[in-house]
This record gives structure tokens, sequence and C-alpha cells, in this order.
């Protein structure tokens, strides 16, 4: 549970730590405080949400799902049965269609103005085209374990592997919903402001998945 | 007011019930009074506690309760007071978490010389083995796991052929020496608890786990298991007998070795006994009264009492009447004709037929027709 | 009188940022079905958790039965018996405590308490619901398949529950699973919503630190959830593939009823690790949103201010940190490896710690208070009884040693029902006494009230109590029968009858309540917006029950804490938070 507990202990010195400025010294009760609206809460009502912050919470939730996995499969992979993984060379060629996928999502997020919109179009439909590569090479992977007899009961090790990479796509196919709904409001032609949005939380959420397989792939690789 | 009042009969009640109730720790029977010390002291400190809080809390709901004009004290916190409480409460947690530690630092470390004894579950019964003349408890396996073989023990290994096999059938250890007991589960987990001895463990399977006792007083404690481990949970139980030394060695020289169990030899062996007492034999040692009962009383299976002419009402709603050749069907093919009211989990029996009919005999004519 | 003095800036400028449109419902449908106002929601998750917790109050009455008068009931055998054990608390712990304290209170008061008009996700939310309404359909459907339900225990263990010799273990554990799963995938919806609701859409003024500690129970406790409810998910996942595809995450070698199967090599203790890094932290998510009510109930009961509010919001954090270092305080006697109990014993005896403060600080808001017995009250006081002896018998089996003779007995049973049971339960109650007038516009009769409370309160203690007693003597748990044991005294056969009684009275005595709840929607007592004379927001509504978007047409401004009672100088006993300074003394509306 090593590596749980390492995120919930980062997680929860994150959260004291921000409670801390938050409350430290004041005094609720005090006169002083009671006539003062405070300057640094700007006391927002239901108005304009930052949604980051609902997509900061999931990658919180998914990290911890994640983890929990990791911290699993270095648990499982202590018990005697365990045989190391042969990693499908082809893996290198998907992790490089993710990495591209999410280069051309953060394009897509610095070419959010009016005037960049030919090259926004552009940059979204790549950072899409990538990322169905990467899943389609995903499959491939899965295809030619299973052509070698390496199933999911052949051992641990591989159950873990399909495991992980298809809850990783999984997670990708989701993104992909958003990003979809994106992309046709992009081509109709949709008041660039109205897509933003979108395209912010995909790119933020595409780096995140990427950071993700780059530690499950170091995983594999490792093991 | 009423209210307090039922707060301090709660509090007095509760206090009395503890000190005059005939319900508290079963005598103990092994050296792991530190255990029961330990309690006592967790008893005293959350004792206290419990009697201080509550009564400073009726008397508050006395004292403080409504009144028309007044108003309640305006005091957000007291940091002085505040820090005592939880200065105090820290001091009463390690009062009584030193003392935990400190015993189960020794429950952890078994002394070198303790006697060695292995238990097996499976469900729902218990098995023991002893590791024989030399001391050595042979390796085991699944794999090996037969009808003749039932623990499994590795017929090319030096060591297990010694092993004294206990398979059904009470437990005897001798007084006043320490046991280590390894605990090795065959399907799935289970618990071996007396509660006598106070210390329990889970059986895992995959895994030897242990606990270790020093038995002081004679005399015959019931085994549960008390893991969760199926429908025969509950019945799941054993006996253990603290035994002489001399009444210990006199049992043990009962039971076959490994390699007497293999040969067909030795203490326990068949030759000449009568089909109804072989079929009694074999119906312990292969677990079959686990589930069936031989006095009547319900079960996870049918019981065997006046089982056999009688009718029973099958699952599909159709009736048999029980006789040599639905008995031997249900010995062999158990899940074929399920008696109504019954789970299909029985485990096909894996017996040559001169077996099965001394297990027909002993039903027909060894239990009894109930009547 | 001591004046109140204050800031000279009173005035505070409206929000720079125009509203957000609310969501408007067009139909019946979208109104009462498909909602997204959170106080629909939030109804509609009380009412399914509520029907589906009667279902499971049912199931422990006949295990009563069994365990009183056993074998009185034919249809009640041994693999039925361990399967309603199973469903029984599978059901309480989440489908109903979880959902009704989370999905219930949480979507009913977070908007109300903060100032919002809604959750900041409405969508979502709605969608939470009718994903936790399948979950329970699911988990409802597994009766009715072949073999029944799992009868594995709430924990699930593997090997037993997907092997033979356990009811349900083919569709019963596989749907099980299933709507864990779904309620996992439901909940991680709407907890989004509420923490980014309690973070980002306070009204103007309400700072953290004047945030109710309903609100901060509740707040801690959905992040607890969102991080512990994942392990549960990969648990249950993990249960399945090898159920259905037969992987060995879980699963060693094997002989099932004689027959060698095909795993080999996993690990049963591995999934115990993932079940009780869920477990633990489960029970605060239950605790932590009832030791917040139960704050303000106290608080405004006894009409004085909570005592020491900011350890109470430290003691909230810590312990919601601390949890979940703590999981394998379940697994002392489990076989893992035996040096884990030091650390284990050690955590979990810290955690008593600011536990015991939230204790000392309840107390010691009644002190010098001017305490109202109303029919919330005694259900709160009720609770501080009931969680302070469950508390103290969890510092038996938190501690390692006594934790050997102790664990798998009727004191672990009794233990956790008093904890976790029994006081959220009774906080359910009087947060239901003292939200309903809010809710409905009408109060709850308080004969029935008083009469429901005493029977409920003395009866589950006459239930839990003596239980302790019967785990002491060794009697285990999940047992269906004690026939033949020799160290159990035949008494302990009259204390379980006694027991059962007290269970069954208890039990009756729910459809007293029920009763109240519909009569008294029809016939209670008008009852104002603000009956109990509380200062928090929720009382300080246009309408009562509150309209969709919650306060009219003005969000109401936050000048102070919730807890201001008995404030010197101040023309009432008490002064609601959306009070200027400037009106709290020289008086307004002071009807005193």
């Amino acid at each position: 549970m090593t590596t749980t507990l390492i995120f919930m202990a980062v997680l929860m010195i994150v959260v004291a730590w921000w409670l801390l400025r938050q409350t430290a010294g004041t005094e609720p009760w005090q006169e002083s405080a009671m006539g003062a609206i405070t300057g640094g809460h700007g006391g927002r009502s239901f108005i304009q949400v930052d949604r980051k912050l609902g997509l900061f919470v999931f990658l919180a939730v998914a990290t911890s799902l994640f983890s929990l996995f990791i911290s699993a499969y270095m648990m499982r992979m202590e018990l005697g049965d365990w045989r190391p993984l042969k990693d499908p060379s082809l893996l290198w060629w998907n992790t490089g269609a993710l990495v591209l996928s999410s280069v051309a999502m953060q394009w897509a997020r610095n070419n959010n103005k009016h005037e960049q919109l030919s090259r926004l179009r552009y940059a979204v439909l790549l950072a899409g085209v990538f990322a169905v590569a990467f899943m389609f090479g995903q499959w491939q992977a899965w295809k030619q374990l299973n052509a070698l007899g390496l199933f999911a009961y052949t051992n641990p090790a591989y159950a873990f592997f399909y495991l992980m990479t298809g809850l990783h796509a999984l997670h990708l196919m989701g993104g992909l919903v958003v990003w979809c709904l994106a992309a046709v409001k992009l081509l109709r032609g949709v008041e660039l402001s109205k897509v933003n949005l979108s395209i912010e939380l995909c790119a933020v959420y595409w780096h995140f998945l990427l950071l993700i397989w780059i530690i499950l792939f170091g995983l594999l690789l490792s093991t | 007011m009423i209210f307090a009042i039922a707060l301090i009969l709660l509090v007095i009640g509760s206090v009395a019930f503890h000190f005059f109730s005939p319900w508290y720790l079963t005598p103990l029977a092994s050296d792991w009074s530190t255990i029961d010390d330990t309690i006592n002291i967790t008893f005293w400190i959350t004792g206290a506690v419990f009697v201080a809080v509550n009564l400073f809390m009726a008397w508050c709901v006395v004292k403080f309760r409504y009144k028309k004009n007044t108003r309640s004290h305006y005091q957000p916190e007291n940091k002085k007071l505040e820090l005592w409480l939880t200065g105090l409460t820290a001091l009463g947690v390690a009062a009584m978490l030193a003392p935990g530690l400190y015993v189960w630092a020794d429950f952890v470390n078994p002394p070198e010389d303790a006697d060695i004894l292995e238990v097996v579950g499976k469900q729902w019964q218990w098995s023991y083995r002893f590791p024989g003349d030399d001391g050595v408890l042979g390796t085991v396996d699944t794999r090996h796991t037969t009808a003749a073989n039932p623990l499994g023990i590795n017929p090319n290994d030096p060591n297990g052929q010694d092993d004294i096999i206990v398979a059904t059938g009470d437990l005897h250890i001798p007084i006043d020496r320490p046991v280590k007991m390894l605990l090795r589960s065959q399907d799935v987990l289970h618990d071996f608890a007396v509660a006598e001895f106070r210390v329990k463990m889970d059986l895992v399977p995959g895994i030897v786990t242990y606990l270790w006792l020093t038995p002081t007083v004679l005399g015959t404690y019931d085994v549960l298991c008390e893991e969760l481990c199926g429908i025969g949970h509950y019945k799941m139980r054993s006996q253990v007998v603290v035994d002489t030394q001399k009444g210990y060695s006199a049992w043990l020289k009962t039971h076959p070795t490994y390699a007497q169990t293999v040969a067909g030899t030795g203490p326990a062996s068949n030759i000449g006994l009568s089909l109804v007492e072989k079929g009694r034999r074999l119906s312990q040692s292969s677990g079959c009264v686990a589930c069936h009962s031989i006095d009547g009383s319900a079960g996870v299976g049918p019981t065997w009492l006046g089982l056999y002419g009688k009718t029973e009402t099958l699952a599909d709603g159709s009736t048999v009447v029980v006789d040599e050749a639905y008995l031997k069907e249900s010995i062999v093919s158990p899940n074929v004709s399920i008696v109504q009211g019954y789970a299909p989990i029985m485990p096909p029996g894996n017996f040559t037929d001169e077996e099965i009919e001394a297990l027909i005999a002993y039903t027909k004519e060894g239990v009894g027709s109930g009547s | 009188m001591a004046i109140v003095t204050h800031d000279a800036d009173e005035y505070v400028a409206p929000a720079a940022i125009p509203e957000m449109e609310l969501y408007h419902p067009k139909t019946w449908l979208g109104r009462y079905v498909f909602s997204q106002d959170a106080k629909v929601i939030a109804i509609q998750y009380a009412c399914t958790a509520i029907a589906i917790g009667l279902v499971a109050l049912v199931m422990s009455l006949l295990i009563r039965v069994q365990l009183g008068w056993p074998g009185a009931f034919d249809f009640i055998d041994p693999s039925a018996y361990i399967q309603l054990v199973t469903m029984h608390g599978m059901i309480m712990v989440v489908y109903l405590l979880t959902a009704l304290f989370l999905g219930g209170f949480g979507n009913y008061l977070i908007p109300l308490m903060v100032g919002a008009r809604d959750m900041v996700f409405p969508y979502l939310n709605m969608l939470s619901f009718w994903v936790y309404f399948i979950a329970v359909l699911v988990l409802v459907a597994s009766f009715f398949v072949p073999g029944g339900s799992s009868g594995a225990g709430w924990t699930l263990y593997p090997p037993q529950a997907i092997l033979p010799g356990t009811p349900g273990s083919d569709g019963g554990i596989i749907l099980m699973l299933v709507s864990l799963a779904l309620f996992i995938v439901g909940f991680t919806m709407g907890g989004l919503n509420y923490v980014v609701t309690v973070l980002q859409a306070r009204t103007r003024g309400m700072t953290l630190m004047r945030m109710p500690l309903t609100i901060w129970g509740i707040f801690m406790a959905t992040v607890l959830a969102l991080l512990a409810f994942p392990a549960l998910f990969v648990s249950a996942i993990m249960m399945l593939l090898d159920k259905i595809i037969g992987t060995s995450f879980f699963m060693p070698a094997i002989i099932s009823m004689g027959e060698q199967l095909d795993y080999s090599g996993g690990s049963p203790i591995l999934f115990q690790h993932l079940f009780w890094f869920f477990g633990h932290p489960e029970v605060y998510i239950v605790a932590l949103p009832a030791f917040g009510i139960v704050s303000d109930l106290l608080s405004i009961h006894a009409r004085k201010n909570i005592f020491g509010y900011r350890m109470m919001v430290w003691a909230i954090i810590i312990i919601g940190a601390l949890s979940f270092i703590v999981w394998a305080h379940h697994m002392y006697v489990s076989g893992m490896n035996p040096y884990f109990g030091f650390f284990f014993a050690t955590t979990t005896l810290i955690i008593a710690v600011p536990t015991a403060i939230k204790v000392y600080n309840w107390v010691l808001t009644l002190w010098r208070g001017n305490i109202r017995l109303n029919v919330p009250m005694l259900f709160a006081i009720g609770f501080i009884f009931t969680f302070v002896n469950g508390g103290l018998t969890g510092l038996f089996l938190g501690n390692v040693t006594i934790d050997l003779p102790l664990s798998d007995t009727m004191f672990v049973v009794a233990h956790f029902h008093m904890v976790m049971a029994v006081s959220p339960v009774l906080v359910v109650f009087g947060a239901i006494y003292h939200w309903y007038p809010k809710m409905t516009g009408r109060m709850l009769d308080d004969t029935l009230g008083k009469f429901h409370f005493w029977v409920t309160f003395l009866g589950t203690y006459a239930i839990y109590y003596p239980m302790h007693y019967l785990g002491f003597l060794g009697v285990p748990r999940r047992y269906y029968a004690l026939e033949g044991t020799n160290f159990i005294p035949e008494s302990a056969a009259s204390l379980n009858e006694f027991i059962s009684i007290a269970a069954i009275v208890v039990g009756a005595v729910q459809l007293v309540f029920i009763y109240n709840l519909f009569i008294s929607y029809y016939r209670g007592k008008e009852a104002g917006d603000n009956p109990w004379e509380a200062t928090t927001l929720e009382w300080q509504t246009a309408d009562t029950p509150p309209q969709h978007g919650n306060f009219g047409e003005q969000l109401p401004l936050v000048y102070r804490w919730a807890y201001d009672y008995g404030v010197p100088g101040a023309t009432q006993d008490y002064i609601p938070q959306n009070v200027p300074p400037s009106k709290a003394s020289s008086g307004v509306d002071n009807a005193e």
C-alpha cells in the first residue's frame, strides 16, 4: 500500500496546508471578523464556478484509483508465482502517439484566440487522431499477446496488464466523448468562448492521462 | 429531569451489569493471563471515562435546563481546558496501549522450544498433524491431496513419512508445554479459536499462519471456526483436550503416521472390523458428519437419523424413497437429486465400492431409524 | 449591555459577476423525477435509502429471531441466515447510511447552509441519483437470481465469496459487485458536486471558518469517500475477474469440495487490505456527517455556541486524515504479518484523542448552556451517550492484544452497531425532527417524537450493551446456531432471547416514526420560518419550504459564524448569520 499511502500523504499535506492558510489565526467569533467580508474570498455565489476545480477533484479520485492498482500490483508481485511480463514493443509506438496527442492538445490550448481559429481546429483534430491511434495501438498490443497465448488468467502480470491498460483506455474514452462534442462545435463554427472551456479541460485531462500512462508503462517495463 | 435520571440509571445499570451479571470472560485455561490483565486495565480506564462523562452530562442537563429569561454563558473556547483534556486523554490512551503492545510482542515471538503441531482447516472440518519422531513436518502441496492423503503431504519428502495424522476427532495437547500451532487452510478462510485459550488466528489458503500458547488447566475445550467460511461455518467444530504428558503420548499412539496410512496399516486400520464400524470410521475420517448429523439435528445436509426408508421430497418436487440405490447415487454424484431445502454443495465421494457399502450399512444400521 | 463593535465598512458591493441562469424544469418529469434541484434530489435519495433500509431492518429482525429462538422459522436455514447477515450489513452501511448522509442530507443542506442557489453541477447531480437508484435495483435483483444473494458476509472475503460452499456464489456475488461498482460511479458524480459547491459556491461572507460544522462534517466525509471508494472499486473489479475469467488476484491454489481449482498463487489477504483501505474510512464517512450534524443540534438547542469550534474543525480533519492509516486493525487476526499489529494499534489508539476531544466539546457545549429538551435535542444527547459507549469499546478492539480474544465475537457486533448503527441513526432521527419543519413547513408531532425517542434509545441500549458480554464469553458472530458448545452457559440463550425481544420492540416503534412523518405532513403544527430560533442560513430563507433557488431575489450576505447564541449585548439570544452587526444589538425585529 506504500504507493497509495504516499499519494494520500501528499494529498493530505496539500489539504492541511491550504486549510491552515485559510483558518490559521482566524477567530471566527471575534467581532473584528464579523463585519468584514474577507478579501481572500470573493464571496462568490452560484456564478461562474471554475469548472476546472471539478476536473481536478475528479483527477484526485482517478489518481487514488490508479495508485491503488499500482499498490495491488506491487503487493501481488511479491508472491511466489509472479512471472515478468513480455512487453510488446508496440507499446513504445503507442506511447509516442499519446505524447503527440497531448502536445497537440497543448497546442490547441495555446491557440484559443479568434484569429487562430484554423490552427485551433487543426490542433484539436490532430489531438483526437493521435488519441484514437493510441487506443488502436493498445488494442493491437492486446491482440498480439492473445496470439501468443498470453491471456489474463495465464499469469497475474498479464491480468494486471489487461486490467490497467483497459482501465486507462476507458478513461481516455471518456475524454474522447468530451473531445467529440468540442470538435463538432468547432467544425460547426460555434462561438469560440463556448468551446474554450472544453479544450482547456481536455488538455489538462490529456496531460494527466499521459502522466498516468507513463507511470504505468514504466511499471510494466521495470518489472 | 427525567432525562438526567435516565442517564444516571443507565450508567449505574451498566456498571452493575458488568459486576453482577453472570456473563464475562470464560475461565482461562492457558498462560495468557496477560491478555486478561490488559482487558482489565482497559476496563478501569474506559469505565472511569464512561461514568465521568455521562454523569457530568446528566448534571448539565439538570443544572442548565431551559429558563425563560436567562442566557447561556458566552464562551467560544477555553484553550487551557482543552489542552488539559487532550493531555489527560493522551495519557489514558498511552496507559492502555503500552501493555497491549508489550503483550503483543510476546504473542508474535513464540518460544524457541515450543512443540510444533499443524492445524488444517477445510470446509467444514478440522484435521491435525504432528511432526512425528523427527520433529519436522513434511512439506505439503494441494496437488498431492487425495482421499487417501487428505492433508496433501508430499509423498517424496522423507520428513513427512513419520508425520502423525489426526484426520478427524479431538486434538490432544500436553499440559504446561508451550505449543506453536501452524495454521493452514485447503480451501477458504477459517479461524482457529478456543475461548479458554484467548488467542485465535485465521487460517488462510496459500500461506501458513501461527499462534502459540501454554495450556495450564486440564480439560476439554471447544474449538470453533470464527471466520465465516460458508454454509457449514457454525458446524465447523472440534475439541481440544489438555492432557497429561502420559495421556497425550498414549493418545498420539492411536493415530497412524503418514507412511502407515499409505500402507493401510497402523492403529486405525480397518482389518477385522464389522462393515458398520468401518462405515462409522469412514464417515468421521471423510468428514461426512460435519454436515450430516446422526442425532436428528438440523445441519448443512439432511440428518442420517431415520434416513433409510424415509420418503424425501426433491428440489424439483418429485419424491423418492431412500434406499441403497439412492444413497449410492447421493454419495457418488451428490448433486443430481438434491433434497428440497438443501444447497447442491456436497463434494462427490471418491470411495471404493466396499467403502460405499460400509457407509450405507452404517447409515442403515449404525445410526438407526430414529423411532 | 455592551455594544457589539464592528468594522466600519458594513456595505458590501454587489457581486461583480452576473448570476448564472438556474435550471428551469419545463415538464412534470423534469420537476419531480429527473429534477436537477438539489432539494428534490435529496428527497429522492433519502426515500430510496430509507426504503431499502427498511428491508435491511426487517432482515435484522429475522436474524434476531433466529438467534433468540433458534429454528423457530423453517425458512431461515443456515444459508438463508448468512445471506440475511450479508445483505443486512451491506445495505445498512453503503446503501442506507452513506447514501442518506451524503446524498440525502448533503444535497439538502449544503446549498442551503452555505448560501448557494443549488449544487454547481445540477445535471451531474441528477445522474448521480439515478445511477444510485440503478445500483439499488441491481442489488435487489440479486435476491431473485438462482442461488440467491451473496452470503459471504458484508466484507465479501474471497475465496469463499466466489466458491460454491457459500450461498449466492454465482449470480448473487456478481450482481453485488456490479451494484457496488455502480454505486461508486454514482457517488463520485455526487461527491464532485458536494466538494466543489462547498469550495466555490459559498455566498459572500461565508468563509470556511464561518461554516456550520454540519457542512464541515459532510465535506470531509465526501473527501474521504471520493478517495476511499476507489479501493472498493479496485477490489470489486479484481474479484469479478477472478470469478468470471479465472484470474488469480486473490485466489491461491484451492481444493474446493474435493475438486482442485485452476487458481494459484493469489492472496486473500491482498483483498482484505484493499477492502479495509476502503472499509475503515467508510466508518468515518458515516460518522463525520453525524458528528457535524450533532454539533449543530447541540448548539442550537442548548442556545450556546459550540464549544471550541476551531478544535472541532481540526478534529474532523485529523480524524479524516488518520482514518487512512488505521485500516489493518480490522485484520489483526487475519494472518497478515503480525508485526504490522504494532503500527496499526498505535495509530488506532491515537485516533481516539481527536475523537475524545469532540466528545468533550459536545458535553462542554451543554455546560452553562440554556438547554431546551426539544425532540432533536433528546436524540443529540442520546447520541453522545451511545457514542461514548461505542467509542470506548473501540479502545478494546483497537488494542491489538485485546482483539485476540474478542475479534470475530459478538463483542465486535455490539461495538460497531453501537458506534456505527445506533449512534448515527440517532443523529439521523434528530436531524429529521430538526429539519422536517424546513422541508415541509410543519412540525413533527412532539408526543409521538418523545415516545419514539425513548423506546429507540433505551431499546437499542438494551440490545447492544449486554451483547458485549456475549462476546466476552466467546460467542462467535455469524453463527446460525450455538448448540453443542460447552463453554457457553445456558443463560446466554435467555440473554439472546431478551436481546431479540428488545430488537423487535425497537423495530416496531419505527412504524410510529413513519406514521408521524405522514400524519404531520397533513396535520402538523405550522412551523413558521425558524421554529428553533437557529442562526444558520437555511432558516433564513424567504419561503418555507424553500423554493427552487433557495433564497429568493437576493442571496444572503454572511456577517458572522454560525454559533452566535447568547452573545452578550445582543437583543436576542441568537443572531442569524446574515444579520449585519449594526442590527444585532439595536434590534430590528427583536421579539424578545
